[in-house]
Formats: C-alpha cells, structure tokens, sequence
C-alpha cells in the first residue's frame, strides 16, 4: 500500500545493538487522528521503534513514512514530530513560556503569534497562569501537562509519547489518562503512546500495538486483543485469562471442537492455523464464566471444588480446583450467584463457544 | 544518649555535655588545623602590622602601594592567571563534553589519559617541556627537520612556556569539575530540543551550555585561585618578566628576611583569593561547587544585578552562537541536502573526538619523553638522545643524596598519610551521616587548605616551626604534609559515604551488632576501596608537594621534589631526567598497585 492517507507509516523496520536484536520486522500504520499504543514488557522492542520513528536512533533497515514524506535517516529536528519524555525533559533554565515558545522559535515564528499561541495552549492544559515559573517549581502533574503542551503547540504531525505518566502515582495517573483522551478527542491529533501498562493502554487506544521480544505480537482495537488474542503471550498480557491444554479434535467452518482438561469436549472459534491433531491452548476470560446452576446448560462445561472466593471490592475473584488437576479462575459481581457457596463445594461452571479462543500451543521450549 | 536525658534524674548538664561528645569526630581535625594551620597563618598575617619592634605600623602596606613594582606583579600574576583559566576551559570543555555524552566504561578509560597529569610529579612534567620544547628539544629538532623553521623557535623561558606548562597541569581540575556538572544534565533535554526542531548546534547552544555553565565558572574559579598561588611553573619555563607574586614573598622570606613585608603581599594574595570566592558566591552561590543543586541556587540569586547583567550578555551570546549554528547548518543542507534514505554521517561528533583526544593526548604524552632523553650519554638535555648509556642512573644509585631524599619522602608521605587519615576519616563520618548547624562552616574550614595558596601555608609554618625548634625536621615536614593531606582526605572519604546505604548499618544493629562492631564488620569492609584511594591520595599529594618542603627543611634535611628543584634550579642534567623516570615508574606502580586493591576489594564486596 502506498503512503497517503496514513500519518505514519513504518516497514520492517529493524534494530540491533551489538548481537542483540532489539526490533524486528516491525510494520505498523497510524491513521490521521488515531491514537495507537505500543505496549509490551521492558525490553520487547516499543521505545526502541518509538526512539526510531522520533529520529533518536538509526535503524539498521526498514522505512519510516511520517505524513507521506520518507524520513528514515532525517534527523529528528527536520521530521514532522512532537515528542513528550518519560521524566519531560522540560528545560530547567527556561521558564514555562520559553519552554513551551521553544519550538515556535525554532520554526522562526514572529513574537507576537508565539506569544498567541503559547497563551492558547496554556489554556488548554488549563494552566494559564504559570508562564513565568520555572519548571522545577511545577508539580509532577503540571510538569506532564507542560510537556504535552509543547509538543503540540507547533501542531506536528504526529505526537509521540514515550510512558508519559510512568512517574506519577496511581490517582493522578488516572486523572491523566482522560484528560490526554480527551485532548486527544479535541485537537483531532495522531498520537503513538508507548507504556507497559495494560490498563493504560486499553482505557486509551484506538488500537494497541502489542510487543513481545522485539517483534509485534497483535495489532488490533482493545476489544479485539482482549476478547480475540492471537497468540498465548497476547491472552496472558492483557487482563486476566484461563488458559487449558487441549488437543483439537474436530474443526469446521465457524468452530473447533477440542478435548479439554479432564476428559472433556470444549468447543471454540475456528482457527485456521490449526487443524485435528494439533495441540492447542484454550483460553477464556474469568467474567466469561458462570455458575450452572440445576438443570442450566451452556454451549461448554466442567465441573471442579471451590477452593477460594476473594473479594476484591465490586467484583469477586473464585478460584475453582478441576479433577484432573489444573485450576479455573472465575470473576463475577461481589454477591452474585457463587456467595452463597461453600468453599469445598462440587460446582458446575460453563461458558459460551464465541468466548473460547483456541491458540497455537506456545513453541515447545516455553 | 537521647535516652539518657529523657529519664527522670539527668540533670541538664549532663545533656549538655553529650551534646558536645557527640562532635568529639570534629575534635582531632579542629586542633591539628587550629594549631598547624589557622594559628600560623592569622600568625604571619598578624606580622604584616607589626614593624621590628614590634609596635602596630603600616609601613609594609605602604611601601607595597608605594613601588609600582608590585602592582606590577600583581598584574602580571593575574593576566597568568585568567590566561590560564580561559585556556584550560576552552580546551578543557571539549573534553569534558566528551567524556559526559560516552558510555560509562569508555569514559573510565579515557578519565584515566586526563588524570595522567594529576599522577606525575610537576617536576617531572615540567623538565618533560623542557625536554619537549627547548631549544634543541624535541619540537625544535621536528620543525627543523621539516625545513619549517631555520633556527630554533623559542617556546619556553618566556610566556608561551609559562602557558603550556600550567594549562598543563591545570586542566584535569577544569575537566573534572566541568565533567561532574555535565554528567548531571539529562540527555532526554538535548534529545528533546531535537525533536522540537532545533538543529544540533542550537540545541547545544539553547539547552546543553547554559546547563553546563555553573561547571564552567566552578572549574574556571577553581583553576584561577590554584594559579594565583603558583611559582614552580614559572620559575622553570619562564622568563624574568614573568614573575609571579609568590616569587616575590619567596625573595622577601629567603633573601631579605622581611617577613612583615612577606605577610603583607601574602594578604594581598589571601584577599584576592577571598574577592574572587565572593564574587561567585554571590554569581552562582558556592553550593555549585559540589556540582549539584545549581538550579536551585539559580533561581534563589535571580534578583541579584550582578547575575542579571551575567544573564544578558550570557543570552546575547548563546543568541550569537545558536544563529550562527542554525545558518552554517542551514548553509550546509544547503549544499549537501540531507537524504532520507541514507544514514547521515555524524561530522560534529567525528570533531568532537579528535579535538577530545588531541587535547588529551596533550595531557598524556609528554611526560613519556623524560624517559628516552634519561639514556642519554651526552652531558646535557638534547633530543634525541644521543647513544645509550645507564651512567646517569649509575649516578643516581650511587649518590647518597638522591636515596637519603627518596627514602625521607617515602617516610614522610606515609605518615602524612596514616596522619590525616587517623584525623580526616572521623571528621567525614560526622559530615555526613549528622546534620547539624553550621555544618557547611566545618566543611569549608577543613577543606580551606587546599583553597589557600600553599605559599602561606609554608610561609606560616617556617615561622611557627623557626618558634618551636621543628625547622628541618621530618616531623616538622610530617605536620605540614597532614595539613595538606586532610582536605583530601575529607573530601575522598566524604564522596565513598554518600554512596553508602545507611540501611546496611540499620539492618546490622537490628541483628545485634553494636555501633563499634558494625563499623568494623560491616561499613569498613565495604568502604574499604574508598578508604585505600583517599589514603593514596594524600600519599601522593605529600610524596609530590615542594611548597612546604621548601619552606620547613631549612636546607637541612631535603625530599625527593626538594632535591630535584634545588638540581633544576642549577642546571636540568640527565640526571634528573633518570631521577623522573624513576619517579614516573614508582607512581605509575603506586597507582597500578592501589588500583589492583581498589578491583579486588570490589569483587569481595
């Protein structure tokens, strides 16, 4: 596909240092006005394709198209970008207005529109009186909101952002969150987010760029990784799962019948990589699973002893022991149907077949 | 000792009294310098006011406003002075940048070459210029030889020798102080620039050197007070008219025996000294020293007129230089446009290290030519070297005088060492593991020797001594040497502590072990490598000092720096060339040695 239409474009990109590989064959596409999110552990790969794309590194092959314009080799200052730091890197020599008219200068714009649009952008981030105090005197929150603001005071073309609210604690992260949302949703601007946070990424993201050992592991909206993981790695990542070995027994258009844990006949969403014989893993989310109660049915089921029940506060997390081994983790609302159990008690649980994903058995040495 | 008040029956003056034995560490450090360094100086001063008689007169100011040959001097020692400052930091800045923007263990490598300096003796690096730059030195030959020059070019004996031979010993300071600043910059802020649009130079100009400046003024500050005090370097590679002013106390104590006109000069160069501390204070504030929290002392002297006007020009040139970056750079894209497909070459870094390694390798090497010429078997310094012979080091070990200086000095160091140790290490402790007022007060006051010109200390030391009876004896030296040794000391031992987790000493008591039981088990063994470098470290600085040794022997006794200097002062003879090689191997072992104790100690820890 050809460059237009995308604000970002990279192909196979690729970087090393020294033996160690630290990005492979990365290809991603950003849409005008999306916002996509690298996520993956430390060490998989995303602030190395993000220092890529913010010409902070050179990568050994492979292109970067920012705003149809190749720019692999340009040097940072002559790419389209805006970036937002981990500790900000606001300059500590330069009051909030310098800091935030830096770029502007730059761009040799003449005093009276930087000073326009300085001001405008102090009020946006909803800090207008602050110009003329130093950065250090700011709080960690005003410092990220600065930070934001000079990135897209010069409206760049794309604004990378490298763990932005790493550094702030959990309430003000947040708060955070929304507001870079709704920035987001205002400006109409292209955002490439990177974090490690999982939460971070699926409250924000149009799509999610899932990173695992220097490749990309799953591209998709947050629904999609969530309910639809590609790989075992993506099920494990995101949010919670049950995860059962299997063998697949029978597959047709639309489902896969596999024989599960302890002698059971589980049917899941086909996938063609996979066909009858085939080891497999299935996977299915905790909220996904109910109480069968009496004569209840459900497209699968298995029965196991209720071996713990935590409550967690608005849900409640009940850890079920299988017969062969093995353990089923279940989450439903505090005073559903399992409070009124017994811990020890036989249950019966059951799930549907289009919440089951059967996924490629993970390579035989993990 | 806080339980101990809060029962019923202590009375207060019991309360009082363990308030004063909990600084009993500051005790040891506070008499020695009280009495071998503060009592001598307000001594000697105090003797500038008196005339023969005795009685309160004014004459010796009088007589240093009257002459203008003084002012003169003065002059000279200051235009010294600043010359080498700017000097050191225009050369040195390249190569602190350098070693800030690498990685760690390149860094280490390359630190190593810019301390080489600090290691040789002076007076080995001095007769190395000599050797290097001479008339029939070694450059001479070279430039003769390549039909560039007809007759020999003079480049020492004059100012350009005074220059290269104090910029040479001064720069590591500068580098260091600089480099210790710089390494606290973020790289994200210049990263960041970059991404915002400013091309390297102006993000260098813009951003990386207005941080880097309080390193500038701190190493520059610190290079300008160090060569007030200096009269070794000019006196070997200068000619007369670059006299400085400690000469000239030198000449009214040794020759004249005016010591109340010596006190006075000695005041002028305590006050200078004093002028320029004040004017930074009040510039930057002298908590930058330390390379840190400089931003805070920033914005705290904001309203200060004097860091106003600093601050104007200052923007008006980082201004000038960021457009004219941006248009060079410009200009360039210009003519050879950048390619998006293409790596880019990196020519400004390629700049950067080979003026880095120039200007280190102006450090490093010319020591190494004092070895070549000591083989000599002509009578005189030439170069090169003509045949090969041992006769001079057959002189040497065959000379009582030279063993008898070599063996003083080696005593000597070690007990000045073991000295401001036993005194040095406890005063650290206290420093920084209590908060207590004034505490930056008692910090200044035990590291004030090395900030005093050495002259004064000596100067002050030969009177006290010439009162008790020490002149010319080893002790008299050991005393003086702990002087000097102290500051070192403190300062080492201080730095190892900081980055010692208290909590290891916390986890300690919790187990049972008692305060005297966890220093010996548990802080000294991890400490120790920081202990052998602060003890090298005033070894060192006693095994190469000359100032008080000059002062304190009296002719009658001598070290080896004493020897050579009195050597070199008739005549620079391949002997001494033998003698600094000599000196050049036992440092490099002496540092080699501590080293390899330093890698082992870390690996047990």
């Amino acid at each position: 596909m050809e460059a237009e239409g995308h604000k970002l474009r990279t192909r196979n990109l690729r970087k090393t240092y020294g033996y160690v590989e630290a990005l492979a064959d990365a290809s991603i596409k950003v849409s005008e006005g999306e916002f996509l999110t690298l996520l993956g552990p430390s060490g998989s790969g995303k602030t190395t394709m993000l220092m890529a794309i913010a010409g902070l590194n050179e990568p050994d092959s492979g292109d970067i198209w920012i705003d149809g314009k190749l720019a692999t080799h340009l040097p940072s200052f002559q790419r389209d970008i805006g970036m937002v730091f981990q500790n900000y890197a606001l300059f500590p020599h330069m009051t909030i207005f310098e800091n935030i008219a830096f770029p502007l200068q730059m761009r040799k714009m003449d005093s009276g529109k930087i000073r326009e649009s300085v001001g405008r952008v102090l009020e946006t981030v909803k800090l207008p009186d602050l110009a003329n105090r130093m950065p250090g005197e700011l709080s960690g929150g005003q410092q990220q909101r600065i930070a934001l603001a000079r990135a897209f005071v010069y409206e760049p073309s794309i604004i990378l952002m490298d763990e932005p609210l790493g550094a702030l604690d959990k309430k003000l992260r947040d708060h955070l969150q929304l507001e870079i949302k709704h920035l987001h949703g205002a400006l109409g601007i292209t955002v490439l987010y990177v974090t490690h946070d999982q939460e971070e990424a699926m409250v924000m993201s149009d799509r999610i760029c899932l990173m695992n050992d220097a490749r990309i592991e799953q591209i998709g909206t947050p629904d999609e990784l969530y309910f639809q993981p590609a790989t075992v790695f993506a099920a494990d990542f995101l949010g919670e799962s049950n995860l059962m070995d299997g063998t697949v027994m029978k597959a047709n258009r639309k489902e896969m019948v596999v024989s599960g844990p302890g002698e059971t006949t589980i049917r899941g969403l086909h996938n063609p990589e996979l066909k009858p014989g085939d080891k497999c893993k299935l996977m299915v989310r905790p909220e996904c699973i109910s109480v069968l109660n009496g004569k209840a049915r459900s497209d699968n089921s298995i029965a196991g002893t209720l071996k713990d029940m935590i409550i967690t506060g608005a849900v409640t997390k009940s850890f079920i022991e299988l017969p062969g081994g093995g353990e089923i983790r279940t989450t439903e609302l505090t005073r559903g149907p399992l409070a009124t159990a017994s811990l020890g008690q036989e249950i019966k649980l059951g799930w549907p077949s289009e919440r089951t994903v059967i996924l490629k058995a993970a390579d035989p040495s993990s | 000792m806080s339980i101990s008040a809060s029962t019923t029956e202590a009375p207060p003056r019991r309360a009082r009294k363990s308030a004063l034995l909990r600084y009993w560490p500051l005790y040891p450090a506070f008499l020695f310098l009280g009495f071998f360094f503060l009592y001598p100086v307000i001594l000697l001063l105090g003797l500038s006011f008196v005339d023969n008689q005795g009685a309160l007169t004014g004459e010796h100011y009088s007589r240093l406003v009257a002459s203008s040959t003084y002012l003169k001097v003065l002059m000279i020692t200051l235009k010294i002075a600043g010359w080498t400052t700017v000097i050191a930091i225009l050369a040195g800045y390249p190569v602190a940048y350098l070693l800030a923007t690498v990685k760690t263990s390149t860094r280490n490598r390359l630190i190593i070459w810019v301390l080489m300096p600090f290691w040789t003796s002076f007076l080995v690096r001095t007769f190395a210029w000599i050797v290097l730059l001479g008339r029939k030195g070694a450059l001479n030959q070279w430039l003769e030889a390549l039909g560039l020059v007809d007759q020999p070019v003079a480049m020492i004996f004059n100012f350009a020798g005074v220059m290269i031979g104090m910029v040479h010993a001064l720069m590591p300071l500068c580098i260091l102080t600089m480099l210790s600043v710089m390494e606290n910059i973020d790289t994200n802020l210049t990263k960041a620039a970059s991404t915002l649009g400013a091309r390297g130079g102006q993000a260098f100009w813009r951003i990386y050197f207005p941080l880097s400046v309080p390193g500038i003024a701190a190493g520059g500050m610190l290079v300008f007070i160090t060569a007030l005090g200096f009269f070794i370097t000019p006196a070997l590679l200068g000619g007369a008219r670059e006299t400085m002013i400690v000469q000239v106390i030198i000449f009214n104590i040794q020759e004249v025996l005016n010591w109340g006109f010596a006190g006075a000069i000695a005041v002028l160069l305590l006050v200078a000294v004093l002028i320029i501390f004040y004017l930074y204070d009040r510039l930057l504030g002298l908590s930058t020293l330390s390379g840190e929290s400089s931003l805070a002392a920033q914005s705290s002297s904001r309203a200060n007129p004097f860091s106003r006007l600093g601050k104007f020009l200052g923007g008006l040139f980082i201004e000038a230089m960021a457009s004219i970056c941006e248009k060079a750079g410009a200009f360039y894209d210009h003519i050879f446009p950048r390619k998006a497909n293409r790596p880019s070459r990196r020519h400004s870094r390629r700049v950067i290290w080979g003026a880095g390694l120039a200007i280190i390798g102006f450090l490093a090497l010319p020591a190494l030519f004092i070895i070549p010429v000591s083989f000599t078997e002509a009578g005189f310094l030439s170069w090169p070297p003509e045949g090969f012979s041992l006769k001079w080091y057959e002189g040497v070990f065959e000379s009582n005088v030279w063993f008898r200086a070599a063996l003083r000095s080696f005593i000597v160091a070690i007990f000045a060492a073991f000295l401001g140790m036993c005194i040095g290490v406890p005063a650290a402790f206290l420093l920084v593991r209590q908060s207590f007022l004034g505490k930056a007060a008692v910090f200044a006051f035990l590291v004030s020797p090395i900030i005093i010109p050495n002259i004064i200390i000596a100067v002050s030391l030969f009177y006290l001594y010439s009162k008790l009876g020490l002149t010319g004896t080893t002790v008299g030296l050991i005393l003086g040497h702990t002087v000097l040794a102290i500051p070192y000391v403190v300062i080492t031992v201080m730095a190892v502590l900081k980055n010692y987790d208290v909590r290891l000493d916390q986890a300690a008591w919790t187990l049972g072990a008692s305060k005297l039981k966890t220093l010996w088990l548990v802080t000294f063994p991890l400490v120790r490598a920081g202990m052998i470098a602060a003890f090298m470290f005033a070894f060192i600085i006693s095994f190469d000092e000359l100032t008080i040794a000059l002062f304190v022997t009296g002719g009658e006794v001598t070290t080896l720096p004493k020897q050579m200097w009195d050597d070199a002062l008739l005549r620079v003879s391949p002997t001494l060339a033998a003698v600094a090689t000599l000196l050049l191997l036992f440092m490099s072992g002496v540092i080699l040695g501590s080293e390899f104790l330093r890698r082992r100690s870390k690996q047990m820890g």
